[in-house]
């Protein structure tokens, strides 16, 4: 199949922000999450919960202090003491339930005055703890209000009469987040240990119709805080400062027991983050707030399998390019021959010309950019490097000539009238010919570059594109979807390829099929036109369209070598996908040249190591 | 109503058909699909609802097929074997038969058999089986005989029940038939003797069989134009005796005795069977379908053109040689009934949805031999009942109860429990209880721990603590009572089960010596030395005492048993509580001397488990402890003879403690190692690796 030598990289720093707040909406089946560096995403839950977009509308995190004085404009409330931490609004509108530090109060809205004002016990296993601090609150319908706070307690209070009804201390530290299911039979709460909690109104005895809330299932899917935590109809959803997303499924409300029903983890984000300049052997890393450009380095060894060969010249951090302002960066991308550099913000572009003199590189900002090259939500050169393509915000995609220092500006294509939908993926074929677009739901679009049109559109898919790429000569886009699904179209015969249509009859492999995380790079070798690199965060896959595809019964992935094994087995274990697991979690990969790879790693250890301690839990004798 | 329909032929190529008719017609891994493989050199494979061939293999001229070919459906792949020797796999992209891969086996080969869901199995001409797999790992392997000399193998079937693969096949030796069961995974071949009955002159035509839990039903169609059945057990009771098998007859006169052409026979379900020949010696051939529940023609067809005498069934499709081209007639039964007929049929129910019987798992009654499956099929037992050699004379009392139950409404069963309760004194009265409570819930008959704890039947109270999964706590704690009162005598003529038991006063004396060895051993110096002796003087004082008390078990041994048993169920903390502080506070000591007396036991070894098939563990050793004492410290504390037992337990506490702090401190320690082991496996930030793809 091939042997190559892989760059293995690990010295790209990236740790993922802390999730600081997630809130689920039913009717999308669509969650949204916060970071703590400002960025918002949206996954959607139906499709295989893949990241769909990726804002960062306001670069910079703002604490929103609620006090009742600044809901004036409907009616001024009490004056509180202290500040209010976290709030919830009675289903009925009527009245608000406000958590503050040792108290919690509830508002009523008609008149704006404190009805009740609970006092929080401080005590902490018998011990009095400073501040009691009413991390969240929630307001149900019967009058019932939820409250966690600080000293590690759920408590249940009557609204009516302002009296606690019940008390279940659950950690030795903060319980800092709730969230109620709709039907209010069931809510989750998250400790600043890790641990998530699942709580059910359940009847007192069979058939009774008394009903109490019992806590019933304990998570620990997290080493740190969970700051934030949301009940779907069939999952309990949990984010916070370790930085995973956690789909927790509730067995009993899942229907069928299948793949769907198993524990999700999302880590890492589903869209690239490096892009490489083949030319001259470099790698563009993207941070929320600064760009770094690294050059491989090289060996004159070799060596067989599973070797690591001497290094006669080590990896170099060439340059490390901080933004201006708060804003995060949304995306970037360097040219293949290495010679520009392209990153957008959320309101500003940026290109940067790079020169290069022996071992000096000097950068040169492109200046005035024009007004319409704002934001942008992907960026792509073409392989000579004459072109840039830009996939902005508004929709349109823009063709950009680049020249010497400078840049013209050659077309825009508009978006298809009556859509909305912003592109977020670009793929353009090597002979420069064809550039495919794709937004997140909507088919791909395939532009002919030449003569500025619409070429053609790939017929929409239920499930979004996660990654493509069109491969020379043939130019075949292949498309990778995020229900792991893969097609090849021929542009220029505007349909599928055969060999799409035989892998759609027969079916992918149902362990390619059940894969979590979706595939984020697709690229090509350039001697072998049979062959399809592609990876995700946990393996690298060539596809050799020249073999059999694997049916269910046939081993998907054999890591062994097929020394001393017996004619037969390796006859029947021959087949299209070649998997390597090695590089894990791999963030990626691609070729250099044809004996060459490059992999981009980030172990999980060294982003543990990076975010603050967890709390200590006692190991022994608990 | 069972029904045959237009008739289609697959092609109108000619196949290359014997004397013999065709090899053989088997399933391929896909539903619609089937190999043919005719008496020449070709395998073809058909798509039935396209009527169409989707590929055709040959073997070199000169060479001759002679084992249909069969899919392995594990791989998709197909295997066929020509010249009585030769294997070959290929699969659907293969286009030569000459360029695939070959095995040469070292003896003749009689059939391959293959069904869904496991591997083929190969049978061969002496009677020997081997699974496909392990044959091809070493194809000259030696292949023994099996079946006598001039015994020449009839016919074959393979079917897999309860995931076991099971391989029937019938020999035949100077007029006498033999059947052989090949149980695959146990490797017991079990030989029956077919007894031929009155008529010894027939000859057996054709053989079909249908399997179900327990039996492989037999059919075959004599010379004489009957069906008779022969009921051969999968599981035979003695594997080494030959076994003989009677005979019945199921349908008469079905076909012409003496017809010139071939008569073939296939069960098509439980209730129906194709029969394909003549009905009168001078008519044509026919294909006919009968129900032999009630011995009824269901329908015919007339072949005119002739057929091989071949027939085969797979799903909904009868394949048989009309004439030169292979011809497909579906079959379709729907199930008939009386409403059915007056047009008063209700809707069959949502698919999905069953019926499920009241009580689980009624199939396997452990230990019980009754195979009861629905009141439909009594007639099957009985009628099995006469054929089988070796009968029961009559059902006893108890089973009776237990088909009641297995058959009967809530109501009725409680009223047959009662009565069979107040009975009682059967000798297997504890085996059908034990056969009943399987797979009971203690709240479905309510009735039956209280009876026990009024009787006092510490046996049946152990078993339903050990079946039931919601035992309330208060009935728990009344057997508790019970297990600890009840005296050691009245205990003798119980007959508890002892599984969760030790004999520990064997065990300990043995365990003892090993510790101490290892005492003195340890490091070549005794730590005794070291300590100050003044310390352990009062402990030294009585080394005796010590050792008696923990080596003794407190209790009988059938008493442990017993509290066993309650150590084992479940229990809820809150609602057992209460009712432990109505024990009697000399029982509790007793009860906690019995657990002290389990936990040192526990801790002589280094997994903290005890010995024998079901022990408590150490959980629930130290769950029932801490209850005990929650619940009655104020009673125990009070008691002189508790004083002992209650300084132990707190020694035992205090040691505890030590530990984990001691654990705790040297945590940091630990993580320190993990830190660096860490490191070792970390290769730095940047490499150049050489990776080979295969």
């Amino acid at each position: 199949m091939g042997e190559f030598k892989v760059h293995r990289v690990r010295f790209f720093n990236y740790v993922p922000s802390g999730i600081r707040c997630v809130a689920y909406n039913n009717q999308s089946n669509r969650l949204a999450v916060s970071r703590t560096d400002g960025t918002v995403e949206i996954y959607n839950l139906s499709a295989n919960y893949f990241q769909e977009k990726v804002g960062c509308e306001d670069g910079s995190v703002k604490l929103f202090q609620i006090t009742p004085d600044k809901i004036q404009f409907e009616r001024n409330f009490d004056r509180q003491k202290s500040r209010i931490l976290s709030l919830s609004w009675h289903p009925s509108g009527t009245h608000i339930a406000a958590g503050s530090i040792d108290y919690i109060s509830v508002f009523d809205v008609k008149s704006g005055s404190a009805v009740h004002k609970m006092i929080v016990d401080r005590q902490y296993m018998g011990v009095s703890k400073r501040k009691c601090i009413v991390w969240g609150v929630a307001f149900l319908s019967d009058g019932t209000i939820i409250s966690v706070d600080s000293a590690g307690k759920v408590q249940f209070w009557d609204s009516a009469t302002g009296t606690l009804v019940k008390s279940h201390l659950i950690a030795n530290a903060d319980v800092q987040s709730i969230a109620v299911a709709d039907q209010e039979d069931s809510f989750v709460v998250g400790t600043a240990e890790g641990t998530v909690f699942h709580f059910q109104l359940v009847p007192v005895t069979s058939n009774s119709s008394e009903k109490q809330w019992v806590r019933t299932k304990p998570f620990q899917h997290h080493t740190h805080d969970v700051r934030t935590v949301a009940h779907s109809p069939t999952a309990l959803i949990s984010g916070g400062t370790d930085t995973h997303l956690v789909f927790r499924p509730l067995m009993e409300k899942v229907e069928v027991k299948n793949y769907d029903a198993a524990l999700r983890k999302i880590t890492f984000p589903h869209r690239c983050l490096i892009s490489c300049s083949k030319k001259r052997q470099l790698l563009l890393f993207q941070f929320a707030h600064h760009l770094e450009l690294w050059r491989l380095g090289s060996t004159v060894a070799t060596g067989k399998n599973g070797d690591t060969l001497p290094l006669s010249k080590n990896a170099d951090h060439l340059l490390h390019l901080k933004t201006k302002g708060p804003e995060n960066i949304i995306c970037s991308c360097i040219s293949p021959c290495g010679s520009w550099i392209a990153y957008s913000t959320v309101s500003r572009f940026f290109l940067y010309r790079l020169n290069y003199e022996h071992d000096n590189i000097s950068l040169k900002r492109v200046s005035k950019m024009p007004a319409f090259l704002r934001s942008a939500l992907q960026i792509l050169f073409s392989e000579d490097s004459t072109k840039l393509f830009v996939a902005s915000n508004q929709g349109a995609l823009h063709i950009v000539q680049l020249s010497g220092g400078s840049f013209k500006h050659l077309h825009a294509f508009q978006p298809q009238s009556g859509t909305v939908e912003a592109m977020c993926l670009l793929a353009v074929s090597p002979d420069g010919n064809w550039l495919a677009a794709s937004g997140t739901s909507a088919g791909v679009h395939v532009y002919n570059v030449k003569q500025l049109k619409l070429h053609c559109t790939v017929p929409a898919y239920n499930f979004p594109v996660t990654a493509m790429a069109i491969a020379p000569n043939t130019n075949n886009l292949v498309i990778a979807h995020s229900d792991q699904q893969v097609f090849e179209y021929s542009i220029p015969d505007k349909q599928y390829t055969d060999w799409s249509r035989t892998v759609q009859k027969q079916g992918f492999h149902h362990l390619w099929l059940q894969r979590d995380t979706p595939i984020t790079h697709i690229s090509f070798h350039p001697k072998r036109p049979m062959h399809i690199l592609l990876h995700d965060a946990y393996m690298f896959c060539i596809i050799d369209k020249s073999l059999p595809l694997p049916n269910d019964k046939t081993l998907l992935y054999n890591p062994f070598p097929p020394t001393n094994e017996s004619d037969v087995i390796r006859r029947r274990t021959a087949h299209a996908f070649k998997i390597s697991k090695i590089y894990k979690p791999l963030l990626f990969m691609d070729l250099l040249d044809e004996r060459t790879l490059v992999a981009v790693e980030r172990p999980l250890d060294d982003i543990i190591a990076q975010l603050p301690p967890p709390i200590k839990k006692k190991k022994f004798g608990t | 109503m069972a029904a045959l329909e237009e008739e289609f032929t697959l092609s109108s190529v000619v196949l290359s058909a014997g004397p013999e008719g065709l090899l053989g017609v088997e399933q391929s891994d896909k539903t619609d699909q089937f190999l043919v493989t005719d008496s020449g050199r070709t395998v073809i494979l058909y798509k039935v609802s396209d009527q169409k061939p989707l590929g055709s293999w040959s073997v070199k001229q000169g060479q001759i097929i002679t084992c249909p070919a069969v899919c392995n459906f594990q791989t998709g792949e197909y295997v066929v074997v020509h010249d009585n020797k030769v294997l070959r796999i290929w699969n659907n992209e293969d286009v030569n038969l000459d360029k695939v891969f070959k095995a040469t086996l070292s003896a003749e080969v009689y059939r391959i058999l293959s069904v869904q869901g496991t591997e083929p199995l190969v049978l061969f001409k002496e009677g020997a089986v081997r699974g496909l797999e392990a044959l091809l790992a070493d194809p000259q392997q030696k292949i023994e005989t099996v079946i006598s000399d001039e015994e020449v193998i009839k016919w074959t079937k393979f079917f897999v029940v309860f995931r076991h693969p099971v391989l029937i096949f019938i020999t035949e030796k100077h007029g006498n038939y033999f059947a052989y069961v090949q149980m695959f995974n146990s490797r017991i071949l079990t030989k029956y003797t077919l007894l031929l009955g009155q008529d010894e002159n027939s000859v057996i035509k054709s053989f079909t069989a249908s399997v179900d839990r327990k039996f492989i039903s037999l059919m075959s169609l004599s010379s004489d134009g009957c069906i008779y059945e022969t009921l051969i057990p999968i599981r035979p009771a003695d594997p080494e005796k030959n076994q003989s098998l009677v005979k019945s007859l199921l349908l008469k006169a079905v076909v012409s005795g003496n017809a010139r052409n071939g008569v073939a026979l296939t069960a098509l379900d439980q209730d129906h069977v194709a029969v394909l020949g003549s009905p009168l010696a001078a008519s044509k051939e026919c294909l006919s379908v009968w129900n032999i529940k009630f011995q009824t023609l269901q329908t015919s067809k007339e072949l005119p053109q002739g057929t091989s005498g071949q027939l085969w069934y797979y799903g909904e499709h009868l394949f048989m040689l009309h004439g030169k081209s292979l011809t497909v007639i579906p079959y379709k039964c729907e199930v008939s009934s009386l409403a059915g007929a007056l047009g008063k049929l209700k809707h069959s129910q949502d698919p999905g949805t069953h019926v499920v019987s009241h009580f689980v798992n009624w199939e396997t009654p452990q230990g019980c031999g009754l195979g009861f499956q629905n009141s439909e099929q009594s007639r099957r037992i009985l009628r099995r009942r006469k054929i089988e050699v070796s009968l029961q004379p009559e059902v006893p009392p108890s089973k009776q109860l237990l088909s009641t139950i297995m058959k009967d409404s809530e109501k009725h069963i409680e009223v047959e429990v009662r009565k069979f309760l107040a009975l009682k004194q059967t000798p297997d009265f504890h085996t059908v209880i034990g056969d009943t409570v399987t797979g009971l819930l203690e709240s479905l008959c309510p009735d039956l721990m209280e009876i026990a704890l009024k009787k006092k039947d510490v046996q049946l109270l152990q078993l339903c603590l050990q079946q039931f999964p919601d035992i309330p706590e208060s009935v728990t704690c009344a057997c508790l009572k019970i297990f600890l009162s009840i005296g050691d005598d009245s205990l003798q003529e119980t007959d508890v089960n002892m599984e969760s038991v030790f004999d520990y006063s064997i065990n300990s004396v043995h365990d003892e010596k090993m510790e101490e060895q290892t005492e003195i051993l340890q490091n070549g110096f005794n730590p005794e030395e070291d300590k100050c002796n003044n310390c352990d003087q009062e402990l030294n004082k009585k080394p005796q005492d010590e050792t008696k008390e923990s080596t003794s078990c407190p209790v009988v041994q059938k008493r442990a048993a017993l509290l066993n048993a309650i150590l084992h169920s479940a229990y809820s903390e809150t609602f057992l509580l209460p009712h432990l502080k109505d024990i009697p506070a000399q029982h509790i000591t007793l009860f906690l001397k019995y657990l002290y007396f389990l936990y040192l036991k526990c801790s002589e070894n280094a997994t903290m488990t005890l010995p024998g098939i079901h022990p408590p563990t150490l959980n629930q050793i130290m769950d029932w402890i801490c209850l005990l004492l929650d619940a009655n410290f104020t009673v125990v504390v009070m008691m002189p003879e508790a004083k002992r037992l209650l300084i132990n337990l707190y020694k035992l506490v205090k040691s505890q403690i030590s530990v984990y702090s001691e654990l705790n401190k040297i945590e940091v320690s630990f993580r320190e190692l993990q830190k660096l082991n860490q490191e070792k496996n970390n290769r730095g930030l940047y490499s150049i690796e050489v990776l080979e793809l295969f």
